[in-house]
């Protein structure tokens, strides 16, 4: 590889700046500044190490206040090229992100953290692919590419084995690629291996086939990886139109209903405090496992009268919890009495170290998603909590890690409700029991900040509204220069990703999905060539 | 091999005047000239020349009043080309010694009678490979500095293959030298597109 190649071209040179500021670089006359973009990295080559930055802004400068009163000819081209780099000339900000030394022990380190600044005049120069490699890493069994650097084709890699112990996000306006990125981190977890995954997936897009704005139908997971993944799904008709054959339908009995999961769905439901209030009264009169059956049996007459004044409940209460409840007892999959257990049905899947896909069906409403996703997970969070605490005890081994997706993650982390769900919690503080969230939402805002404040690593699209986007970039240093990046990103397919699993934030165009060529990278080999490759492996038996 | 075209009759640390073998021919204004002291080569750019009486005290008289060419004039008066004299006056920019060319003044200034002699196109291109020069050029004091400079580039980037990528390299060095004198820039810029 020649030397410019390993270098990348030079843009400029260091002028000032600070290190909360960022560093002011005076770009040289032959770096056309149209060519500069924001989110773009670049390396400062200090006297003792490198340092590996961002460009955060862009700008025109002037050596001489009279040229902006009275232009030079620029008409002439002769006289605009003579101007252009000396009496006129571009700036970047750099905010420097990460130093790597020269010597041995530091290239071993890796890439550390920018404690200081490079000094004055050091040489700035376009990140090379080898940079970029340094810093993301290469992909192999622990990192998983997600996509490339703006105008490179340097793979960004993710971190998967960081990226599971912390919560995370996935953000961005309607359309412009959660669903997409989701997928493909999804499959990265599935490929490396490092988490099972339960996913609540709403729209029926990640289990065995999704939608695409571009292509007509991707692979979801379970075709690509029929092996680790089992589809699980509470509309058996919906999947048997989609021609989707699920490996589970689930029902859910009334007594896995608990209070909490009813206080949650207060809004949804329509509920009034007192009719939550008249909840627990039923649960101290009929037992946990029988409330709601008990309750839906009541008849309306005069037994019922004196039962509700036994209880204190008020008449409108009751009619307003009836009116609730009755909803529920509408959806198909909600039976007095399951035939089996379907939260240990999943466990099972998950302890076998499968990915579970939840589909809804047609039952995308709210109310059924946060349902069923808090029965669900409330189980399984209890659960993990005891083998975890079991393995405390003991020095067993602990449960494998699991990953819970949730949509439209604000109903359930808001903060009127993140104190009741169990997703709250596990935001907050299941990472010790080997539990965390991916969150997909497209109002981060209304995201509790407590919770906002937790998840490890964080990739946003396209925000438009302020205070999402504040609150995406909440508590990250650069904020500021980070805001302008977000704010320019294109309405599609680019994404800022920040945090734990990676050195550095870095805008990435997400890796292409939906192709045969891409599905080959994930490992998925169609029928025809199985079947070569089986034919091969006997050739070679025999 | 250069062409000799003088002596050097008058000469200072910041240049030499040199006086021309052949009347009415000095070297261009701008041109690159070069003397010697001793085993040191001084480089000179030409800013001024000037033709005159030999004698300071009798100034020429018109003679062509009666002649329809103006070559006649010197025809018939033979003696003119011995009574006037052409100089011109270099600025010393540069000195070369042992194969290496500097930018700055030279340690002592040319002998009065060294041989000058203009330089040619490779040897110009060598000197002018570095632009130094033009601060000394443009802090020069005298009347038409700025035409000088511009003189001067338009003629090296004759000898450069690329004349414009010269002459861009040099606007930009002037921009710079020449950050706060924006009109004097400008000028100069007009006087040296191509």
């Amino acid at each position: 590889m020649n030397e410019s190649n390993a270098q990348g071209e030079r843009l400029g040179i260091v002028v000032g700046g600070s290190l909360t500021g960022g560093m002011e670089v005076k770009l040289d006359s032959a770096t056309p500044i149209e060519e500069m973009a924001v989110g773009r990295y670049v390396v400062i080559g200090g006297l003792r190490s490198r340092f590996f930055g961002m460009i955060t802004n862009i700008s025109l400068g002037t050596i001489n206040q009279q040229l902006t009163i009275t232009p030079p000819d620029v008409a002439d081209p002769f006289i605009a090229e003579v101007i252009t780099g000396t009496s006129t000339y571009g700036k970047l900000q750099v905010t420097p992100m990460l130093t790597i030394s020269g010597d041995a022990v530091s290239l071993l380190e890796g890439p550390q953290p920018v404690k200081t600044v490079p000094a004055h005049f050091s040489e700035v120069r376009e990140a090379s692919e080898q940079d970029v490699e340094l810093v993301f890493g290469r992909e192999d069994d622990k990192h998983f590419y997600v996509g490339t650097p703006l105008d490179m084709e340097t793979k960004v890699c993710l971190n998967i084995a960081e990226f599971v112990k912390r919560s995370n996000g996935i953000f961005g306006k309607s359309g412009t690629g959660k669903t997409f990125l989701t997928r493909l981190l999804l499959i990265g977890m599935v490929q490396k291996k490092e988490a099972a995954n339960l996913i609540f997936d709403m729209h029926n897009e990640y289990g065995w086939e999704g939608t695409s704005e571009h292509v007509p139908n991707v692979k979801g997971l379970k075709q690509l990886f029929p092996s680790q993944v089992a589809l699980f799904t509470l509309d058996e008709e919906s999947a048997r139109r989609r021609k989707v054959s699920p490996d589970y339908v689930v029902q859910i009995g009334y007594d896995a209903i608990e209070p909490e999961d009813i206080a949650l769905l207060r809004e949804t439901l329509n509920l009034t405090e007192p009719a939550i209030e008249a909840v627990y009264q039923l649960v101290r009169e009929f037992g946990e496992e029988h409330w709601l059956e008990g309750f839906l049996n009541l008849s309306g007459d005069e037994e019922t009268k004196d039962l509700l004044k036994n209880l204190n409940i008020h008449e409108s209460s009751y009619r307003n919890l009836r009116r609730g409840l009755e909803r529920l007892r509408r959806l198909p999959f909600l039976v007095p009495h399951a035939r089996e257990n379907s939260v240990q049905r999943i466990l099972e899947y998950l302890d076998r170290g499968m990915n579970v896909v939840l589909e809804f069906g047609r039952y995308t409403d709210v109310t059924v998603y946060m349902l069923i996703a808090n029965i669900l997970t409330r189980r399984i969070y209890a659960q993990y909590r005891e083998r975890t605490e079991m393995a405390m005890g003991e020095k067993a081994d602990k449960p494998h890690p699991l990953v819970i997706t949730i949509e439209e993650a604000h109903k359930f982390l808001n903060p009127s409700v993140a104190e009741q769900t169990i997703f709250g919690t596990i935001a907050r503080e299941m990472r010790k029991y080997n539990v965390t969230l991916l969150v997909i939402d497209q109002r981060p805002s209304s995201i509790d900040d407590e919770v906002m404040s937790q998840l490890g690593t964080k990739a946003t699209y396209l925000l438009d509204n302020e205070k999402d986007i504040d609150s995406v970039l909440m508590g990250v240093s650069g904020k500021s220069e980070l805001k302008t990046v977000l704010s320019k990103l294109e309405a599609k397919q680019q994404a800022l990703i920040f945090g734990h699993a990676l050195p550095m934030p870095v805008v990435v165009k997400t890796r292409e999905y939906g192709s045969a060529e891409s599905y080959k990278e994930f490992g998925f080999r169609d029928a025809a060539e199985l079947k070569r490759k089986t034919e091969e492996e006997i050739k070679d038996l025999f | 091999m250069s062409t000799k075209i003088g002596e050097v009759i008058e000469a200072s640390t910041g240049g030499f005047v040199a006086e021309c073998y052949e009347l009415h021919t000095p070297p261009p204004l701008g041109s690159v000239v070069r003397t010697t002291d001793g085993d040191v080569e001084i480089y000179g750019i030409v800013c001024n020349a000037s033709t005159e009486s030999i004698d300071p005290g009798r100034r020429p008289v018109a003679r062509g009043k009666d002649e329809s060419e103006e070559e006649n004039i010197y025809r018939q008066h033979p003696q003119l080309s011995r009574l006037l004299r052409t100089t011109f006056e270099s600025l010393a920019i540069g000195h070369g010694q042992e194969n290496e060319i500097r930018h700055y003044l030279p340690p002592r200034p040319p002998r009065v009678h060294s041989f000058v002699y203009l330089c040619e196109q490779d040897e110009v291109r060598r000197f002018t490979q570095s632009l130094d020069f033009l601060s000394i050029l443009l802090n020069s004091k005298g009347g038409s500095v700025d035409e000088m400079v511009s003189a001067c580039l338009r003629q090296a980037s004759h000898a450069h293959d690329d004349g414009r990528a010269f002459l861009v390299r040099a606007g930009k060095e002037l921009a710079v030298l020449l950050g706060g004198e924006l009109n004097r820039l400008n000028a100069i810029l007009r006087r040296i597109r191509l």
